[in-house]
């Protein structure tokens, strides 16, 4: 434990995060790929917000839970540090620590656990977040003398109305999303961190996704979840600068800076749903299928008209998916969506385990993801199709300014 | 036991009179007779002119029965439900001329015992619009009965709640719960009156506790987990009133041959999200009670737009009765006296093997919308 902290602590590696992807972990020619493919380059770790939020959203994600299992508050202090360091030089496309996958005492585990060798970054960004139950646990003890700095944002969230919860794969006390365009370097980053915080942490639950279902920035396309449908059309992005202000980033004492996202592991019947006609999923959704278009309009992008009527009836049915989620119906809420699709395989009938699984950030949840899932937990037909099967909460630091910097700092200290 | 004698006696004299006569022997009224047993169906008659034909039911037996006569293909032409012991009811049904099958469902379960039942003399041909009305007018006469049988069973159910009889109860809960199940996507169409009816815990945030949790869940939570109805009373009564409500309502509906469609469609889909799974009955593991009713109620929806069905597409027909009998076949395996087998003893290579059949079928019932549509 202690050793493979000074391990991740040394000086070593840091000065790799930059210039580490051609002397890192490249081949010669994954540099080259590198170059040419802007998917594989390295996106900046350091900077005033976390990376993973604003970033173009990425093709794969692995999203880990982890409980913290020390009482030892320099413990927990000393695995983020470690963890920060780690993840700057992964970032940056090299090796989880400075001996490497293969380069160190050959009478000792290698640093890194190897499967990202010759893989370029990849677009890795690694999001850190602290769940409720890190400040204080169920009988409510204080666990690392943090607890009268819980923001008030970061409450668990009220049961909705059809939730199907499993709590083994729910909350956690801190969490790391791990995206990337390629699946292996994302989990390379997680399977490191967990190695890391062996002993002080243990890992609770983790999701694989394999599509991504939202667009961060204008610049991107919208992509389809796996009903086929465009979704979250008018989801924030990097480009609404205002908006990012007023939404997305929260403004007070540690949290400056940062942001609280809500993850939901949504299960989708879509074998029911398959056999579901043309007309019926289009009414659902609000949309039209293939372009996306809100019913009644020709383009993805075009305002939904709520009033239209035709023939005494309105063109977005009153329960419509668009409508229920839309800014305009839930007080102006607004999130910042980066969910991603996956098939964990498939059930004991045969049917796929597939679905989304949502992530959203915002400023508040409370005037975020809250007031939506209120209302379409209780009103959406969609509800016939899916089930929410997993649930947590985190507040997500601001980011790690420097090379002096580490996750949770301004909360630590 | 002792029913059988009579009723043996009775169906020699009925064969005689068929026998001896030129035409069937009709009661004095003109009505067939029809006696009902626990192990026979004697219909006096095995022919009828086109028009409105009546037949008088007796129920000699121990069951509950239940009357039908069907057109090719399943399609409900006319039945009555719920016939108790020693009652006798009327079933007055338009038929025209064609080759018809009669069915008494001793137990109310089943395809029943069958004979052929034949209508001579005029026979008109109808139009495509007038088809698609008679469809909808065939199932409109399937929910009613339905309802009917729901109002009374629900009634049933509800007073041995009250009574504190939860054996009673226990026994009740999946045969009130196979009228409801038969036509549920109608009662879909009535927002708010559906959930109070037949929500489930996890539709309310509070989970059980809930005090919005109401409806054949709650009492069968409470029948089952908290073995205590002494203050379920309310809860029955409340069922008792919402079921008669949403009666009146689908009585009152017109439906779509569209929503006919889907609603075969939706019910297949509810034996597949909530059946299978053991989640919609998860306290009394009575799903394969709402199992058949489901089916039998898409299996109906689909029965009354068979003409149409018939002349615009022929081949779905064929698909639609090989996964319907592929369907029952998987699920006849499970029968267990009058009644299934619960969840909780299906091991999960059964539960897969009925998946799979739902799944072919649901395949086939799917594409009924788009040919009812053209």
């Amino acid at each position: 434990m202690k050793r493979r902290h000074a391990i991740g602590l040394g000086t070593a590696g840091l000065a790799a995060a930059g210039a580490g992807y051609a002397a890192g972990r490249f081949w010669p020619e994954a540099a080259a790929t590198a170059a040419q493919d802007p998917a594989a380059t390295a996106v900046e770790f350091y900077g005033a917000h976390q990376a993973g939020i604003l970033t173009p959203a990425q093709d794969r994600l692995h999203f880990a839970a982890f409980d913290v299992i020390t009482a030892d508050r320099d413990e927990l202090v000393a695995m983020l540090q470690a963890w920060t360091v780690a993840a700057a030089r992964m970032c940056g496309g090299d090796y989880a620590g400075p001996g490497g996958a293969a380069g160190g005492d050959y009478y000792a585990p290698p640093d890194d656990t190897g499967e990202a060798q010759g893989l370029p970054p990849s677009g890795l960004t690694l999001t850190v977040g602290f769940g409720p139950t890190l400040f204080t646990d169920a009988d409510g003890t204080d666990r690392f003398a943090i607890a009268d700095r819980r923001p008030d944002a970061l409450q668990e969230l009220p049961p909705f109305a059809l939730d199907n919860l499993d709590p083994a794969r729910s909350g956690g006390d801190l969490c790391v999303q791990a995206c990337a365009n390629d699946p292996q370097v994302a989990v390379h980053a997680v399977r490191n961190l967990a190695r890391i915080g062996f002993g002080t942490v243990a890992m609770r639950w983790s999701q694989l996704g394999f599509g991504r279902t939202s667009s961060t920035s204008t610049a991107q396309a919208t992509p389809r979840n796996l009903m086929g449908f465009k979704d979250g059309t008018a989801n924030l992005k990097a480009e609404d600068e205002d908006l990012l202000e007023a939404h997305l980033w929260a403004d007070e004492g540690w949290m400056a800076g940062g942001s609280y996202l809500v993850t939901r592991r949504i299960r989708m019947r879509i074998e029911i749903w398959d056999r579901t006609n043309l007309a019926e999923q289009e009414q659902i959704f609000g949309r039209d299928k293939s372009e996306g278009a809100p019913l009644g309009a020709t383009s993805e992008f075009d305002e939904p008209d709520f009033e239209a009527e035709s023939e005494g009836q309105p063109v977005i049915a009153a329960d419509a998916h668009i409508r229920l989620a839309h800014p305009t119906t839930n007080g102006d809420a607004r999130i910042l969506r980066r969910g991603y699709s996956f098939v964990d395989g498939s059930d004991e009938l045969g049917r796929l385990d597939a679905g989304l699984f949502f992530i959203a950030y915002q400023r508040d949840p409370e005037t975020g993801f809250i007031p939506v899932q209120r209302s379409l937990s209780e009103n959406d037909p969609l509800n016939e199709y899916i089930e929410h099967t997993s649930s947590a909460i985190f507040a997500c630091p601001p980011g790690v300014q420097d090379e002096d910097d580490w996750w949770g700092r301004a909360l630590f200290t | 036991m002792r029913h059988l004698a009579p009723a043996a006696a009775a169906a020699a004299a009925l064969a005689m009179l068929a026998a001896c006569s030129e035409k069937p022997a009709d009661s004095a009224d003109g009505a067939i007779d029809v006696l009902a047993t626990d192990d026979s169906c004697e219909v006096a008659a095995a022919e009828a002119d086109a028009g409105t034909v009546t037949f008088t039911i007796k129920n000699e037996g121990s069951k509950v029965t239940e009357f039908y006569v069907y057109a090719e293909g399943n399609r409900v032409m006319g039945e009555v439900e719920n016939i108790t012991p020693g009652l006798t009811r009327e079933l007055i049904v338009e038929l025209p001329a064609d080759s018809y099958e009669t069915a008494c469902k001793p137990g109310m379960i089943g395809d029943g015992i069958r004979a052929d039942f034949t209508v001579t003399g005029e026979s008109e041909s109808l139009s495509d619009d007038e088809a698609l009305q008679e469809a909808v007018d065939s199932y409109q006469r399937y929910v009613e009965s339905q309802s009917a049988g729901l109002v009374e069973q629900t009634q049933l159910f509800a007073d041995a709640v009250k009574a504190g009889d939860i054996q009673g109860a226990k026994a009740l809960f999946p045969v009130a719960r196979t009228y409801w199940e038969r036509i549920e996507p109608v009662a879909e169409i009535f927002g708010d009156l559906d959930p109070r009816i037949d929500a489930r815990e996890d539709d309310y945030p509070e989970g059980p506790a809930d005090p919005a949790f109401t409806g054949f869940h709650k009492l069968e939570y409470d029948l089952w987990i908290t073995g205590d109805v002494s203050a379920s009373g309310p809860i029955a009564d409340q069922l008792v009133a919402d079921v008669a409500e949403i009666v009146e309502l689908a009585a009152a509906e017109e439906l779509s041959p569209l929503q006919l469609a889907n609603g075969a469609k939706a019910l297949l889909d509810e034996i597949a999200s909530f059946k299978i799974t053991g989640e919609e009955d998860r306290y009394s593991h009575t799903d394969l009670w709402d199992f058949a009713a489901n089916l039998e109620g898409s299996e109906a929806a689909i029965a009354s737009m068979r003409p149409v069905l018939d002349e615009r597409d022929p081949d779905l027909v064929a698909a639609l009765d090989e996964e319907f009998a592929n369907a029952w076949a998987a699920l006849e395996q499970h029968r267990d006296g009058d009644g299934w087998r619960f969840h909780d003893e299906l091991a999960p290579e059964e539960l897969q093997a009925l998946s799979d059949a739902v799944n072919a079928l649901g395949e086939q019932v799917s594409k009924v919308a788009a040919v009812v549509a053209e």
